[in-house]
């Protein structure tokens, strides 16, 4: 081969060039693959937010909304359900609300806008079940808690506002989603309040 | 005729690869019936194409459509419930033959040197399947296909950082949604099988470099020039292996295994009408009832479960009170599984010549592995958990203690030659 009028630097150079320049045509014809898995623009517009009436709600009962394909659970606390929230404290992962599963608004002991309204996705933050609403028959899961959800898929357990108990595989606390009411009786989902 | 094929050959060596990959094969004269498995599954991934593509005739990809389009399919396409039950039970068939192969490879060591990266594309095969099978159970539009697709879907949620952003891309929209069935209808139909005939073709011919294990785990091909003549298998092999090996103990793959194979497959065919006629459900675990149902994102089905043939990953996904660490476990499981040939530092494969130790390693292995499996298609429950963490821990103990005694491990002598 040393015969060969072969000149190997000069050979090394164009396969190093050329393969650098091939990668980089290779990593923009990527782009447009990758980037057609994103939301269409049809699917971004049907994320739009959505418009509730809670005034017909009884106290204690629970009504589902649909925002983004999501289940939205909005709740009307009684004053019982409300005093009772501060007294499971122990038995919870994260009573005080640290992770920001909520916005900065909803951040408080009943992590709502107003207390007598709960809204929360109704979407175990494990595998994204939609956990049941057990009213007044709870204790069968918690000893001493009356109300609360029971997520039917891994067991996850969480309280009326959301939060989530100690030892199941649920991690978080529900997700609270931005929302306002624009007047008494209205509740609008996906828009926080003051914004448009 | 034959100036023919002499013409062809001159072009295109056809007979020449006929003869070196299976009628001068040289195959070792002991397998038992294990080894009718990798026959099998071929003759499955066949069903599973053939039927696939004339579904696609029919099926609408489509959120609002595929449900009634299946429904179509099963009452007013002529043999259109024949086509879907042969793909439905194929899937399930499918896992089967492929357990029960990839079982006899871990009893008789065939993932041992120098069969590694046989092993490694069998494993590939495997995963590409899981994927298959995953993508393909969405279709159906079902409850429980929606309610499966989202729970997998979300575990990718539980990667830090990243995790929200990467679910919503691999749905195509905020919820799994007609981009989602679209995109998962492209992978099934087209690029997932593509890749999976193009690894079934390496794995087989990674096979035949390395040639063929057997029950007794001793090698077939001893160095040139090492036998005697009236030693040497009588049959004629290609000159690919007798150039440069001395073989013994083998038979030519075809006529011998073809026509064996040939009887498995009749037994295997029988066992599949039976069920594909009479039991298409599978008793639920084939096709599970919620899917009956159109899939509906506001109510979850009472209880979850995957398909029964991911019910060992699933069970150890679950039993681990950590997301995050779940979907570590579940992936390292099948992790766990690609890395076996080099967890096993023995040199005797067949357990036929290991320790008292291996035998009880690789009983509890198999008994926890169908423990977790059986757990995966159950609700959750306190003691449903306790079990499954003693199964997982099972699991991954088998390579572990295996990392541990197979060097130096106390084996009988293997034969030099194979036993009957």
């Amino acid at each position: 081969m040393s015969n060969v009028p072969v000149n190997n630097g000069r050979r090394r150079f164009l396969t190093a060039a050329t393969s650098v320049v091939g990668g980089v045509g290779v990593v923009g014809v990527a782009v447009p693959f990758i980037g057609s898995w994103n939301p269409s623009a049809r699917a971004k517009a049907a994320g739009a937010p959505v418009e509730v009436n809670v005034s017909k709600i009884e106290p204690g009962q629970m009504i589902r909304a649909e925002w983004r394909g999501k289940p939205v659970y909005i709740i009307r606390r009684t004053d019982e359900i409300i005093n009772a929230l501060p007294k499971h404290d122990d038995l919870l992962r994260d009573p005080e609300s640290n992770e920001a599963q909520q916005p900065a608004y909803a951040t408080n002991p009943y992590r709502s806008i107003k207390p007598e309204f709960m809204v929360a996705l109704g979407v175990c933050t494990h595998l994204g079940c939609a956990p049941t609403h057990h009213k007044g028959d709870f204790e069968e899961f918690v000893t001493g808690v009356k109300n609360g959800f029971f997520c039917p898929c891994h067991g996850s357990k969480f309280d009326m506002a959301g939060r989530v108990f100690q030892g199941v595989p649920a991690p978080l606390n529900l997700v609270v989603p931005d929302h306002s009411f624009p007047t008494e009786d209205t509740l609008l989902i996906g828009v926080a309040p003051g914004e448009a | 005729m034959n100036s023919f094929m002499a013409w062809i050959e001159k072009r295109l060596p056809f007979m020449d690869a006929m003869n070196k990959h299976a009628i001068q094969y040289p195959a070792p004269k002991n397998f038992n019936f294990w080894y009718v498995f990798g026959i099998l599954a071929t003759v499955v991934l066949v069903n599973q194409i053939l039927t696939g593509v004339w579904l696609t005739m029919n099926y609408e990809p489509s959120g609002d459509g595929a449900f009634a389009s299946v429904e179509y399919i099963m009452r007013d396409v002529d043999y259109g419930w024949l086509l879907r039950y042969m793909h439905s039970t194929g899937a399930s068939a499918f896992f089967i033959v492929i357990y029960l192969h990839m079982f006899r490879g871990v009893m008789y060591g065939s993932y041992q040197k120098p069969r590694e990266l046989l092993w490694i594309f069998g494993m590939l095969i495997y995963l590409v399947l899981m994927a298959e099978a995953f993508m393909g159970y969405l279709l159906p539009w079902g409850n429980m296909s929606y309610w499966g697709a989202q729970v997998i879907i979300s575990l990718f949620g539980a990667i830090p950082g990243i995790g929200e952003d990467l679910t919503i891309w691999i749905k195509g929209d905020y919820v799994i949604s007609g981009a989602t069935l679209n995109r998962f209808f492209a992978l099934h139909v087209i690029a997932l099988p593509l890749v999976l005939v193009i690894l079934v073709f390496l794995h087989i011919l990674a096979l035949h470099e390395v040639g063929s294990n057997n029950p007794d785990g001793s090698d077939i091909k001893k160095p040139k020039g090492s036998m005697k003549p009236e030693e040497l298998s009588k049959f004629t092999f290609h000159e690919q292996y007798t150039k440069k090996y001395d073989i013994v103990d083998a038979i030519p793959f075809h006529p011998y295994y073809t026509v064996k194979d040939l009887v498995a497959v009749v037994i295997f065919l029988i066992l599949f009408s039976w069920v594909m006629f009479f039991f298409p459900e599978g008793g639920g675990y084939f096709l599970e009832p919620p899917n009956f149902t159109p899939a509906n994102g506001l109510k979850t089905p009472e209880h979850i479960a995957p398909v029964w043939y991911f019910g060992p990953f699933y069970t150890v996904l679950r039993v681990i009170p950590d997301k995050l660490l779940g979907m570590i476990a579940m992936f390292a499981a099948i992790g766990m599984l690609f890395a076996l040939p080099w967890f096993d530092r023995g040199v005797v494969r067949s357990f036929r010549y290991r320790s008292k130790l291996h035998l009880l390693n690789l009983t509890q292995f198999a008994i926890c592995f169908v423990a977790l499996g059986v757990l995966g298609t159950m609700p959750a429950s306190d003691l449903a958990n306790l079990i499954g963490r003693l199964a997982t821990l099972g699991y991954f103990g088998f390579f572990v203690f295996l990392w541990f005694y197979s060097k130096g491990e106390k084996t009988k002598p293997v034969p030099e030659r194979v036993t009957g």
